[in-house]
């Protein structure tokens, strides 16, 4: 190190201190990049499907058996929930333009009917394999991570090609998508190549020999197909999913995605079986609350489509991710009390005044509903966040659900509500029916209106 | 075939069991004193009583009900609150249009049910639900509390 | 003072209703009937039928017929009381019944129409059926008079009957009912308003114990036998046509019967409401939305302040407007008031049977001879075919002086065999209206010595008139006659004024009468402005009002009264204020302080309103302070959350929940103050409506320092994020 000795006492500080700086940086980077995999804390050993000799997890489950390729992709195309994205509100199915506001402009969903100028009518099944596994479109472009191609990767090509093969039968719709609104440097597709290169592992869906059919099947559905950690797992400084804190809750488009980890205090580690299948089929279990928001459309569009038994597999799978504890109270699961007078209420007369016209006639002051298990309270994740993130989306955007009992609605009080009454009555509502009463304030109601609007 | 006990009668109805109670109350029964406002639970207007308990009933599946006694405006008057708020309405001549009023008195008869003698808040809690075009408030909490008393 | 035009629905009643009208109060009933009214003609009645309005059978059974709706306002009971005051009609012996469609007997002598509007049934019936009446009193005691040969001078009525002191012989109405016959004297003797037994009077309504007990049949709640419901979905875009419409899984539903595709409607039919309502959800409806899919309200804002800066026809001036606001400091204003809907609590509603040839209807409407004449037309029968069965009205506040849902209702019906409900979903009945239009006004003024010496008033807005009673509209040569009213006629006493009106259409979207009418525009923009033109005198509101009420002691006193009872001048709170606001509107003269607090967020609380009323003689005193308390909670409700907005040529709101109104917790505490009164009766049922809501403004202006110039509330506005 001759040149090193050479060199000034300040130069060799310099010099050290670039050292460091380039080694933490380093170390930082690979954290990043050398996360788990989503499946990775099953443990065990994973092959190749192909060297795989338990049944099949991938594919339609034996219902559809022998059912043509078009049905099979329908199933899957629910199972994965192309539409919910892929759909603009109040647009027709599949046809995209629906916008995902993010911090750094706005992003639109692509229009995936075959028509051919402005749809994916003109892609190939190798474009429509990269666009799925590779996250690119059938001109070479990058496409965004909001696509979720990092879990689709792990979709095998015969399903793929199964919801291709279903997105061409339907009826081709001409539908321009508005160009994405970016500031730079995120408006360089190209940034999205070295994303991808370090995010993308762009690998098919390799099954666990240690565990059971069952769970092999759940963890393709929730994660080369459903895509749950999309929502639920947090992110990392590069935007991509941070496993060691798999599914232990995230915020998305200014709705909250929970903690669905089995810790027994702040995720769902005391829900059977039983109930997460039918929260996920029904978007309800009984004294667990109703999905509303971004789960909603998931059960409308998506799980409430699939079969008993894939169901059952996704609620297997969900029980087995290890516990991550995060900071949300236990559940409260004890009405409150019958009377407006008796129970928990912070000193809030508007909340209770709104709450009283808008809102007691379905939830009842005890929040166990009177006309509609769906609008019971009690136990809901919703309602026991402290944030209450998700109880001033609902207030503001309201809720509408086709489900198997049923239409389930609630009326969007966002347009004359005003942000201080939108907090009040969510304050209220979560220190009347919650563990612990939230603090919202009108200007988070107002940045909540911003993220969710589409 | 469900059947349904309406002002201490039983009536068979050939009902789907998502059908909201308002509607068979209205359509197939013929009890229309029960009114519909809005269908979203935001009027009041629809307004019975299941077991003694408000509720609206334009958004209660008639299958939720089971063998649970459900009365009207055409038979809250045999109940003493119903009695009390029906007179007090009249006493103090709450009634314009007359359309919101079934809903009124059927959310008025259970406050005074559980609540004798309930003051404003009490009102508001219960009464809250229950909107007056024609703006009859004052009376209605006049006449509530008119009730209260005798 | 020279009046260019001097409009006022006095005069126009005067030119045009006269001529029909004396037929109904001179000529019996049976001979009344005329080829194209025969509905309610019965042939020659047994009993005494001196007029179109009353009928007493031999038992003495007294039956009113009543020319105007009931839809809360009371009149039912009240008109009842003016015929049988003058009648001296044994009270427990009468009964009600809705008149038929008839415009030559039935015609509101105001309105020149069967309608029942604009707060002038009293007004407009008072005189007329006080003589029709007495008229038959009158022939009464003649009847009896003659059977004991006894001067009829000598003969007096009470409860009833016809007595006799001298002889102390009585003979009941119904004992005379044969008898009694010929032609009503013209022009009978009234009683002296100190004789009145019924009128002014608390008494009870006779339409309310049928309305806490569920026995009231609206027009939603006529039931008949085989008929079946019918909900519909009319084009979102106003003129929007049908593209296609799939209806399999409509069909599939339990209970739906058949499905109605119109080219501008589509409804389900079904053996229940729930069934045709499933159906409709099921429907799989393109719609072609049609050269309105563009408009919304911000274009609609534009074109309204484009056309308001022209010049208006003059619908009054005095003095030298133009000389006075050059001289001495220009105060100007511009005030904005919203579309706003009815949202009656009995939504839209029509149950129509169509038989070969003939048409029968049941509905609550405000106008049963249009809505005969309107089914008649629509489905191409005679107009002595249709009959109209009118209902009591769960709201009606102008929602129901248009025939819309008949025509929509028979249109459906007409591809449908046996009698049809059609009802109107909540959403379908707010985003369907005919809204309460857009108004634009623009104030200039000046002052001099304290008082208002220049004023300038132009009133840009939709003519509602010239679309409902072109006759009327064509009277005044263009001005509507609504629209200026309470503005034409401003109650100050301002030397140089004028008051121009722009008629301005807004695009696509079909305007109506809307409780309060006209004056909810012009009291809201005059009393709002008068107040910003007292703080800028540098005087106190109501003593600035006050010195200009000269010639209008009426007002004054109710001015007086409303400050002392509401205590004004005392001192509150911080973020607390009271205002006050003064109108002659309907013929009443009406003075109201409002009491309000507004937070840091610009959350308004009502405290109280108190208003202290003139409406001259009280026929039924309690239902004038019914009328005031729920007029002021409707205004107020259009002051702190009324407005339908358009977007993409379609209506934003669609139920309470984004169409909001007042509920009991936030309605505030109401006084309400009559004044004794020997005045001829003027009209009640808007006045509430028109005084609430300049009144808040004016406390919150008071309680902030923020002077709004547009409804509804912005609380964004008042928490200061948002310039006023
Ligand atoms: S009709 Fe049920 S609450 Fe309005
Ligand atoms: S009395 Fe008319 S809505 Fe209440």
């Amino acid at each position: 190190m001759t040149w090193f000795n050479a060199l000034s006492t300040r130069l060799r500080a310099l010099v050290i201190g670039a050292a460091v700086v380039a080694v933490v940086g380093a170390v930082m980077f690979w954290w990043l990049v050398l996360g788990p995999g989503p499946t990775d804390f099953a443990g065990g050993e994973t092959v190749a499907l192909a060297d795989y000799h338990g049944v099949d997890p991938t594919g339609v489950p034996p219902e559809l058996a022998h059912a043509n390729l078009v049905q099979r992709g329908e199933y899957l195309a629910r199972a994965a929930d192309c539409r919910a994205c892929h759909t603009a509100r109040g647009g027709t199915a599949y046809a995209g333009g629906l916008g995902f506001v993010l911090p750094f402009g706005t992003l639109y969903s692509a229009n995936i009917t075959p028509d051919k100028d402005t749809g994916i009518g003109a892609w190939t099944d190798a474009s429509f394999l990269n666009a799925v596994h590779r996250g690119l479109d059938d001109k070479g472009h990058w496409l965004y991570p909001a696509m979720p191609y990092a879990s689709y990767t792990r979709m095998t090509d015969a399903d793929a090609l199964a919801i291709k093969a279903y997105l061409f039968s339907l009826k081709p719709v001409h539908a321009h998508i508005p160009p994405n609104s970016l500031v730079f440097p995120f408006n360089q597709r190209w940034l999205m190549s070295v994303w991808a290169l370090f995010f993308n592992p762009d690998r098919r869906f390799e099954p666990n020999t240690a565990r059971s059919a069952q769970w092999n099947r759940g963890a393709y559905l929730a994660e080369a197909m459903a895509h749950c950690g999309e929502c639920h797992t947090p992110r990392n400084l590069a935007f991509a999913l941070d496993n060691r804190a798999k599914f232990s809750g995230e915020t998305q488009a200014g709705w909250r995605a929970y903690n669905i980890t089995s810790d027994k205090v702040s995720g769902i580690g005391t829900w059977s079986a039983a109930q997460i299948a039918h929260y996920l089929a029904l978007g309800h279990a009984d004294g667990r609350g109703s999905a509303g928001g971004p789960m909603g459309e998931a059960v409308d569009n998506s799980f409430k489509y699939l079969s008993a038994g894939d169901i059952d597999a996704l609620a297997a799978y969900l029980q087995s991710v290890p516990a991550v504890r995060s900071h949300l109270p236990a559940p409260k699961d004890v009405p409150a009390p019958a009377s407006h007078r008796e129970g928990v209420v912070a000193d809030n007369p508007r909340g209770k005044a709104l709450f009283a016209g808008a809102c007691a006639s379905c939830h009842d002051w005890t929040g166990v509903s009177p006309v509609m298990r769906y609008a019971t309270l009690t136990g809901a994740r919703a309602v026991n966040d402290p944030a209450a993130t998700n109880v001033a989306q609902i207030v503001i955007r309201g809720l509408k659900m086709e489900t198997p009992g049923g239409k389930v609605f609630m009326p969007a009080f966002g347009s004359t509500f005003s942000d201080e009454e939108v907090a009040a009555v969510a304050n209220y509502v979560t220190a009347r029916f919650g563990a612990e009463p939230s603090h919202l304030t009108p200007r988070k109601v107002a940045e909540l209106r911003q993220q969710s609007a589409q | 075939m469900i059947a349904l006990r309406i002002n201490g009668e039983v009536h068979q109805v050939d009902a789907p069991g998502d059908m909201p109670l308002l509607w068979v109350l209205r359509d197939i029964v013929g009890l229309t004193g029960t009114k519909f406002g809005c269908g979203i639970a935001q009027c009041g207007a629809c307004t019975v009583q299941i077991d003694g308990k408000a509720v609206r009933s334009c958004v209660l599946p008639v299958s939720m009900i089971g063998n649970k006694s459900v009365t009207t405006i055409e038979g809250i008057g045999a109940t003493p609150a119903g009695a009390k708020a029906q007179k007090a309405w009249l006493d103090l001549e709450v009634v314009q249009c007359g359309y919101c009023q079934s809903g009124q008195i059927m959310s008025a008869a259970a406050l005074l049910a559980t609540t004798p003698h309930p003051d404003d808040d009490d009102i508001d809690a219960a009464m809250a639900g229950n909107i007056c075009r024609c703006g009859t408030y004052v009376r209605i909490r006049a006449a509530i509390k008119r009730a209260a008393q005798g | 003072m020279s009046a260019v035009l001097e409009p006022s629905r006095r005069t126009f009643l005067k030119s045009a209703a006269a001529g029909s009208f004396v037929l109904a109060f001179h000529m019996p009933l049976a001979q009344a009937a005329t080829p194209n009214a025969p509905q309610g003609a019965p042939t020659a009645p047994a009993g005494f039928v001196p007029n179109a309005f009353i009928r007493i059978d031999p038992t003495g059974e007294t039956t009113l017929v009543m020319p105007q709706t009931e839809m809360g306002q009371g009149v039912y009971t009240s008109i009842a009381m003016i015929l049988a005051e003058e009648l001296d009609a044994d009270w427990s012996k009468v009964t009600l019944e809705a008149a038929p469609p008839n415009e030559k007997l039935y015609a509101n002598p105001v309105l020149t129409v069967q309608a029942t509007g604009n707060s002038n049934s009293i007004r407009a019936f008072w005189t007329p059926l006080r003589k029709a009446a007495a008229g038959a009193r009158a022939l009464l005691v003649a009847a009896a008079a003659k059977q004991w040969a006894v001067d009829p001078a000598s003969c007096t009525t009470a409860n009833g009957a016809v007595l006799h002191k001298p002889t102390n012989r009585s003979l009941a109405y119904g004992a005379l009912a044969g008898a009694a016959n010929g032609t009503p004297p013209a022009d009978p003797p009234l009683k002296d308003p100190k004789d009145f037994r019924l009128i002014g009077k608390p008494l009870k309504r006779l339409d309310t114990p049928a309305k806490v007990n569920g026995a009231e049949i609206y027009g939603i709640d006529v039931l008949l036998p085989g008929m079946k419901f019918a909900t519909l979905a009319a084009s979102p875009t106003f003129g929007g046509k049908i593209g296609h419409v799939d209806d399999r899984a409509a069909k599939a539903i339990p209970g739906v019967r058949q499905v109605v595709v119109l080219d501008d409607l589509v409804a389900v039919v079904g053996d229940h409401m729930w069934a045709a309502k499933q159906g409709l959800d099921a429907l799989d409806i393109t719609w072609n939305p049609g050269a309105n899919a563009h408009v919304d309200t911000a274009q609609i804002w534009r074109d309204i302040k484009v056309a308001s800066d022209q010049p208006g026809l003059v619908a009054k001036t005095a003095g030298d407007a133009d000389k006075a606001l050059a001289a001495g400091d220009r105060v100007e204003a511009r005030f904005e008031l919203p579309f706003l809907a009815h949202a009656t609590m009995e939504p839209m509603n029509c149950t129509v049977h169509l038989t070969p040839g003939a048409c029968e209807l049941w509905l609550g409407t405000q106008i049963a001879a249009r809505v005969q004449s309107t089914a008649a037309a629509t489905a191409n029968v005679p107009v002595d075919k249709v009959i109209v069965h009118n209902q009591l009205i769960g709201g009606g506040f102008g929602r129901r002086l248009e025939p819309d849902m008949v025509v929509k209702a028979v249109r459906i019906a007409q591809h449908v065999d046996g009698p049809l409900k059609v009802v109107w979903t909540r959403e379908e009945d707010i985003q369907h209206d005919l809204y309460r239009p857009v108004y634009y006004d623009r104030l200039a003024a000046t002052l001099k010595d304290g008082r208002i010496d220049g004023w300038h008033h132009r009133i840009t807005g939709s003519s509602i008139v010239a679309r409902w009673l072109p006759p009327a509209f064509a009277a005044y040569k263009g001005v509507d006659f609504d629209a200026i009213d309470s503005a034409a006629d401003i109650p100050y006493d301002i030397p140089n004024r004028r008051i121009e009106f722009v008629r301005a259409e807004p695009a696509a979207v079909p305007t109506g009468f809307w409780r309060g009418v006209g004056p909810n525009n012009n009291v809201f923009a005059i009393e709002s402005f008068v107040d910003e033109l007292a703080r800028k005198a540098g005087k106190d509101p109501v003593a600035f009002r006050r010195a200009m009420l000269t010639g209008t002691p009426r007002l004054i006193a109710a001015l007086d009264l409303a400050a002392e009872k509401g205590g004004w001048g005392r001192a509150l709170p911080p973020r607390q204020g009271l205002g006050v606001s003064c109108q002659i509107a309907f013929a009443s003269f009406i003075a109201t302080i409002a009491h309000v607090e507004v937070d840091a967020e610009g959350q308004v609380r009502l405290h109280r309103l108190t208003t202290a009323v003139d409406t001259g003689i009280a026929v039924n005193p309690d239902t004038v302070v019914a009328q005031l308390q729920g007029g002021m909670i409707f205004g107020a409700t259009a002051a702190l959350y009324g407005e339908i907005t358009i977007a993409k040529g379609r209506v934003e709101q669609s139920n309470f929940h984004d169409y909001r109104l007042l509920r009991i917790n936030e309605a505030p505490a109401i006084d309400v103050h009559l004044i004794k009164s020997g005045e001829p009766p003027g009209g009640i049922g808007e006045t509430g409506v028109t005084t609430a809501p300049p009144a808040i403004r004016n406390a919150i202006l008071a309680a902030t320092g923020i002077a709004l110039r547009r409804l509804p509330i912005d609380r964004e506005v008042l928490a200061g994020r948002k310039p006023a």
